[in-house]
């Protein structure tokens, strides 16, 4: 019986998780005859000149925004979770937590417009940095930290909420027995509540760095507004999505997205088997 | 650092933070931040009641009026003869329609998984906490390849059924079953005679209200935002969701997109309307749903 409570699920997870799987490596290893290539898809994709940059661009966008990310959440986790009058407390987490109702496209959509001296609610700052339309503003150089700030507006308030509950879970106890014993708020937070907060910023790095190396609609959707300024082969996705649907190179885009793949699957089995999160699974 | 060292250290940064400047400083900080979370939101709902030229010339703040407001509606919805309207529909029907399979297939699922024993439970179960983790863009190119040897390319079915597999809602559902519902409530209600499915349908159900919530927000939320999957499965723009929709209307805006000026040009308030209509199903059910969202994301980390 337990089989048919499985079934639908399973037939799901073989056809959506296992098969597309295997077909990407069996893609990835032949040619577009079906013979097999060996690594030679590999080479070529790497090979290519488009490929090395686009690996440096989703390095310097997850290296802005995982710093950010770890250094400003823990912090604001902190200070909200410092702040003894409740309603101060709850508006502010909610105010952080509104943007991630605007994910994709909606929220780079916005972006776009916050960017733009003309229409921008901030030009004044942006006049201030020297920009003053908005092909200045996204020159190659500044969109890893430009997709990191979108990034981060989006998806930051989440994990603070989740912070805050983590810290809320420390012992009062605990607590008050430093402060008793003449501990600071600041050395509270650095000794006491940071240590037992490890373990949820290590799974928020380990899930952001995986969906960080998927980076897609941010560069695609910039590419489109600022008439190809911005390259439609900035991240590896994009290029994995040039091979398939420009070059109808299906294998080279397999390859790319084996790559991804491999990459992301070890991350997650790395906090499985040893992130202490799963331990009863 | 020696001892003497932190505890200088620790009593400068005592006077910083609980006297008067200190408490200023954090001030500062916290407004800073609750400025740049809240103002992009705040001038994107004013920014719909302004004409173009409003937008670039009126205060930031302040808002519009209704006519102006009824100007883009009507621009927005006139788009290339009410595409907004079926890109809306087709989001509702793609992230309903995977929801429902979502529910019906991750329930039992998690059920059996939590409270039944089978071979290949375990494996099961790993397989669902790695795929649960790795981004579900990772495996949008290959699942395209899969469906385009079969042929479903172009038709709902190619973005509802990859999305109906949510391995986080298996998990969600798993870890609510295995700690929120005895085994012995289970192993009484067989005695009295009940089928393995009568066991679930009028014991495990009943009890099952919060978690076919969750699991239903969460699938919702990820499906109605979903780019990259119907980005790639849907070739044409009649199939769009309202997501992609969004890059037609970028396309058209000549504010970003110069070569596009003409009949059919959309003016940026009218391309900051469809922003907010795109989101706003997901902003509402987040509006109600925080406490959701906390439930979901630690469910992992309440086993200590």
């Amino acid at each position: 019986m337990s089989y048919g409570f499985i079934a639908l699920y399973t037939v799901l997870a073989v056809a959506f998780g296992i098969l597309p799987a295997i077909y990407a490596l069996f893609l990835a290893f032949t040619t577009g005859d079906g013979g097999f290539a060996g690594i030679d898809n590999f080479t070529k994709v790497i090979g290519d000149f488009r490929f090395l940059p686009a690996v440096e661009h989703v390095a310097l966008y997850l290296l802005f925004w995982l710093v950010a990310l770890v250094v400003l959440v823990a912090f604001l986790a902190l200070i909200v979770h410092a702040i003894s009058v409740r309603w101060l407390s709850r508006s502010l987490r909610f105010i952080f937590y509104l943007p991630g109702a605007l994910a994709g496209a909606s929220s780079v959509l916005l972006w776009l417009f916050v960017l733009d001296p003309t229409a921008s609610p901030v030009s004044g700052l942006l006049h201030l940095f020297g920009f003053s339309s908005f092909v200045q503003v996204i020159v190659p150089t500044h969109l890893p930290p430009v997709f990191a700030i979108i990034a981060f507006w989006t998806g930051a308030g989440g994990w603070i909420v989740i912070m805050y509950g983590a810290l809320n879970n420390i012992s009062h106890d605990v607590i008050e027995a430093a402060r008793i014993d003449g501990a600071t708020t600041v050395q509270i937070a650095l000794r006491i509540q940071l240590p037992l907060l490890r373990k949820w910023i290590s799974y928020m790095g380990i899930m952001s760095l995986a969906a960080g190396t998927q980076l897609f609609v941010e560069p695609q959707l910039l590419s489109q507004a600022s008439n190809a300024i911005v390259p439609n082969d900035y991240s590896l996705n994009q290029l994995a999505y040039q091979y398939a649907f420009q070059q109808n190179d299906f294998n080279g885009a397999a390859a790319i997205s084996l790559l991804l793949l491999v990459i992301a699957l070890a991350l997650s089995a790395v906090f499985v088997t040893r992130g202490g999160l799963f331990e009863r699974g | 650092m020696t001892t003497v060292d932190i505890g200088r250290h620790a009593t400068r940064r005592r006077s910083d933070l609980s006297g008067w400047s200190g408490r200023t400083i954090v001030g500062v900080v916290i407004a800073i931040f609750v400025l740049f979370f809240a103002i992009p939101i705040v001038w994107l709902l004013l920014a719909t009641t302004k004409s173009a030229h409003g937008l670039i010339v009126s205060d930031p703040f302040l808002p519009g009026s209704i006519s102006d407001f009824a100007a883009n509606w009507d621009q927005l919805f006139g788009f290339q003869d009410g595409a907004v309207t079926s890109w809306v529909g087709n989001s509702a029907l793609y992230a309903l329609g995977a929801l429902v399979i979502t529910l019906i297939a991750s329930i039992p699922a998690g059920y059996a998984m939590a409270l039944t024993e089978f071979k290949f439970r375990r494996l099961l179960l790993v397989l669902t906490l790695i795929v649960m983790l790795i981004p579900n863009t990772a495996l949008v190119l290959p699942i395209f390849l899969e469906l385009n040897v079969v042929g479903l390319i172009g038709s709902p079915l190619s973005v509802i059924l990859p999305m109906a597999f949510f391995p986080f809602g298996v998990y969600l559902t798993y870890i609510y079953f295995s700690t929120s519902v005895p085994r012995d409530l289970l192993a009484a209600a067989r005695l009295d005679g009940c089928s393995e499915f009568q066991v679930f349908t009028r014991v495990a159900l009943p009890l099952a209200a919060p978690i076919i919530a969750l699991v239903g927000f969460f699938s919702f939320v990820q499906s109605w935002n979903n780019f990259f999957l119907p980005f790639v499965m849907l070739p044409s723009s009649d199939g769009y969701p309202v997501q992609v929709g969004l890059t037609s209307l970028l396309a058209s805006t000549p504010a970003f997109n110069p070569s596009s000026a003409g009949a059919q040009s959309v003016q940026l308030p009218t391309l900051a309307l469809a922003t907010v209509i795109s989101v706003l199903p997901v902003l509402i059910v987040f509006l109600f749903a925080q406490r959701f969202l906390v439930a979901g994301m630690t469910a992992g980390g309440t086993k200590e």
